[in-house]
């Protein structure tokens, strides 16, 4: 596949010839204006350049040999890639019953029914950003606790963006860190979006996000990016600070997406973080980061389970290019291989 | 879901503690339990193998077959064994004969080391250090710029020669640091390095040609306590890859229980110095092994509590306050001034997590709405001088118009009242040597998680210090600390409005 079609704004001046746009079929999309009439904005298809998972998932079972008797052995092996012990038992009986069922006995076989268990499982139809083109300027909400890498997502996510030509606007809306608003502004300037920044220091980080989407709503952006400051999810008015953006955001707008950004090693916490993030902000889908380490980040498996919640995106290195779409099929045979 | 090791344990050792003798099995069973429970803590799978043999093998041994109480000897096995992995007795920082100290903070992207070396720096800055902070990471967008204001909100010089955002050297940058203290006088100097991956070789070998070109007294990994099964992995490479003296255990105020923890300390054998536990600057404090073993266990953290009373406490007034309690003329006054002191601590919230029984009121704790300390104090400020002295005098139309000033119902001015004049009650008590129905305060080994028979009896304090005004400052502690516990898992009214 060589990109991935999304609907952005259609620019009335440019026309359709910057680089990456490929088709140009007339979306016609509704989209409300603040004094409630509805107002037809066109949109356009664009080709988004695709990022890889260049080195890939790194295999959990190199040093074990599958044959039919030890496969309870994968188990503990599962439980090490942060699984969980329940879901690593679960996973284990799944495998074994259609191991018997199908009478498969050499390696190959096992392998593949353990990626189609793991596939099964994760596979999700909403696993693609949503950038279809119903609303301008779409909004996306980044959220998760600190040191996640919630400000570095932004910038590959803008960088991609303005890659394709789109018109994007960042929030800074992490107010309380110690210069977190530079680190957000030198990814902006990286990425060539446009920044909103806090008037104050330690201005209320929902006030930050309003001026943010008017200012994408007066500037014509396509979408617009909120940062917000890493809290822990047992900090109830850390938590209740998000809904609050969330509130005063959907003043003027939808929010098209609101994404948790949970560090690959993080272990049976992540469960926990998000549910707590579910709850307070919405979230419709996860953004895996550090996959580039030695940790598999299995608990997005009991998440999607539990939760629903489907994994978006990941994140493999520092650079701005280095995150991909997450695929199934793709974590699951990097784990197994 | 699951609760967390706390709360497992603790149910474990509930099924454990109704039985007189233990067979091998009931040992088995446990121990499945713990390893069950271990795990979802986060607990690296092998050390979770090396601890259930060796606490099996120690249970099956005689120690618990002659014990009186075998159950309980189990739980102070497995007390034991965590002490152990956690790394044993106490070390404290070591500092260089001859000045500067150098330390050396290393670690996983996004583990909190800039906002550590802040707090470090303000730490050893209040025991009459003078620190200088290093901007090593020069890799992150604007590491350099969060490390500066750090340093201002800490009251620490920082070194910065380099703008990073992938500009300079941090190798020569840490060099020209020591050379720069040794010329300044600085005492200590703290680097800041790049957070990297442990398979990131090329990094690796970077922090390798830090540490060669600073020789640190202490090199200090910095790990988040929400860490899973890679701990393992992660301490092996920084420990192989760069040598690590201690540990720094950071973001513990998450509801993690930090089996990262364990598994570090287990893996690397070096011990965790410092927890983090909070954004603030202060909330910083050296980690003790036995403590954070009994957290886990759910017997309550009481030493700490203790401790932070005693800084949030001017002793004299902990030593009118005690006074006052015994000589029956504690007033409202003296109750809005204690919810002051109190705020001084922190959050209410996390100091009664350090309580003992904790654990299984972890539920109540999260619902706990802090602004029922702001209605009550609202109540009590709308009172007159001679109401707040003298509560008797409150009858109906006083109650009314206190309500209309604090903008409550005159049930809830009758309710804070009520739970006033019974928590002047119990707080004499205390004063006078006994102790109030205090649910869940370990004697032992037995009774933590707040057996129900505890209640009613009478328990000796656990520590009574030598120093008269230390004593009073701990007495009134145990007293502020245990009304909020007892009365939430009583379920009847509070003295610091924990009705819900």
């Amino acid at each position: 596949m060589a990109g991935l079609l999304f609907w952005k704004k259609k620019q009335p001046a440019e026309g359709a010839s910057g680089p990456g746009v490929e088709s140009t079929a007339n979306q016609p999309a509704a989209q409300a204006t603040l004094d409630g009439t509805v107002e037809r904005v066109e949109s356009e298809a664009v080709q988004l350049p695709r990022r890889n998972l260049a080195r890939g998932v790194r295999s959990l079972f190199s040093k074990v040999k599958f044959n039919p008797d030890n496969l309870d052995d994968l188990e503990d092996i599962l439980i090490q890639g942060d699984f969980g012990v329940l879901a690593a038992g679960n996973i284990v009986f799944e495998v074994k019953k259609r191991a018997k069922l199908t009478a498969a006995a050499t390696e190959a076989e096992l392998k593949q029914i353990l990626v189609d268990v793991l596939v099964e499982a994760m596979d999700h139809p909403d696993k693609s950003l949503n950038l279809d083109g119903s609303k301008f300027p779409y909004v996306f909400l980044v959220v998760g606790v600190n040191g996640v890498g919630k400000t570095t997502t932004i910038g590959k996510l803008a960088r991609w963006l303005t890659d394709g030509e789109w018109n994007v606007v960042i929030g800074a809306a992490d107010t309380f860190r110690a210069a977190a608003v530079d680190q957000i502004a030198t990814w902006a300037e990286r990425a060539g979006a446009k920044l909103v920044r806090p008037k104050t220091e330690g201005q209320d980080p929902a006030s930050v996000a309003f001026e943010a989407v008017e200012m994408a709503v007066q500037t014509n952006a396509d979408i617009v990016i909120i940062d917000t400051a890493g809290r822990l999810q047992n900090k109830a008015d850390l938590m209740d600070e998000l809904s609050k953006i969330r509130r005063v955001v959907e003043k003027q707008t939808a929010i098209t997406e609101v994404l948790l950004v949970l560090d690959a090693t993080t272990g049976q916490n992540g469960l926990v973080q998000a549910k707590a993030f579910a709850d307070s902000a919405n979230v419709t889908g996860i953004v895996l980061t550090k996959l580039d380490g030695t940790a598999r980040g299995g608990i997005v498996y009991t998440i999607q389970q539990e939760l629903g919640i489907p994994v978006k995106l990941v994140g493999v290195g520092e650079g701005i290019n280095d995150f991909a779409f997450f695929d199934a099929q793709e974590f699951a045979r990097g784990l197994v291989s | 879901m699951f609760g967390n090791l706390s709360d497992r344990l603790v149910e474990t050792f509930k099924n454990l503690r109704t039985k007189g003798k233990l067979s091998p099995a009931d040992i088995d069973a446990t121990l499945r339990e713990i390893r069950r429970a271990l795990l979802e803590a986060d607990v690296a799978l092998e050390v979770v193998k090396l601890f259930t043999t060796a606490v099996r093998d120690r249970a099956l041994g005689d120690e618990v077959s002659k014990a009186l109480n075998p159950a309980q000897q189990v739980v102070q096995i497995v007390n034991e064994e965590l002490v152990k992995i956690l790394g044993g007795e106490q070390r404290k920082l070591s500092l260089a004969k001859q000045p500067p100290t150098v330390i050396m903070l290393a670690g996983l992207q996004g583990a909190g080391k800039t906002t550590l070396a802040g707090k470090l720096a303000k730490w050893l800055k209040d025991q009459g250090q003078t620190p200088l902070l290093v901007a090593a990471d020069l890799q992150r967008p604007n590491a350099v710029n969060q490390l500066q204001v750090v340093g201002e909100r800490a009251g620490v010089s920082v070194f910065a020669p380099e703008p990073g955002n992938g500009k300079g050297d941090p190798v020569r940058v840490s060099k020209d640091a020591i050379k720069h203290a040794k010329q300044k006088q600085f005492s200590v100097v703290i680097v800041d390095t790049a957070g990297r991956l442990g398979v990131d070789e090329e990094m690796m070998g970077q922090a390798r040609s830090i540490s060669k070109a600073v020789d640190p007294d202490e090199i200090l990994f910095v790990l988040d306590a929400m860490l899973g099964q890679d701990a393992v992995n992660v301490a092996k490479a920084f420990s192989d890859g760069v040598g690590i003296t201690g540990v720094v255990l950071t973001k513990l105020d998450g509801d993690a229980r930090g089996g990262a923890a364990l598994s570090v300390a287990s893996i690397t054998g070096k011990p965790i110095l410092f927890s983090s536990t909070g954004e603030g600057l202060d909330a910083f404090e050296p980690f003790y092994p036995d403590r954070m073993a009994s957290r886990i266990l759910d017997m309550g953290d009481v030493l700490t509590l203790i401790e932070q009373t005693q800084k949030a406490f001017d002793e004299d007034e902990a030593k009118v306050l005690a006074q006052k309690l015994a000589t029956e003329t504690f007033t409202l006054e003296d109750f809005l001034d204690q919810m002051q002191q109190l705020r001084k601590m922190g959050s209410l919230k996390s100091m009664l997590a350090m309580m003992p029984g904790a654990g299984q009121m972890r539920k109540q704790l999260e619902n706990f709405d802090e602004r029922e300390i702001d209605r009550t104090e609202a109540i009590i400020r709308s009172m007159t001088p001679m109401e707040r002295r003298m509560p008797k005098v409150l009858n109906g139309s006083r109650r009314l118009r206190i309500a209309k000033g604090s903008g409550v119902t005159v049930t809830e001015v009758n309710s804070l009242v009520n739970r006033f004049e019974q928590a002047a009650k119990m707080m004499k008590t205390v004063a006078r040597g006994g102790t109030p129905n205090l649910p869940g305060m370990p004697v032992g080994m037995g009774s933590f998680g707040g057996s129900k028979a505890a209640k009613s009896k009478t328990k000796k304090p656990t520590s009574k210090s030598g120093n008269p005004a230390k004593r009073a400052a701990e007495e009134a502690a145990r007293a502020l600390g245990a009304q909020p516990v007892s009365d939430s898992e009583t379920g009847s009214g509070s003295a610091f409005g924990l009705s819900k």
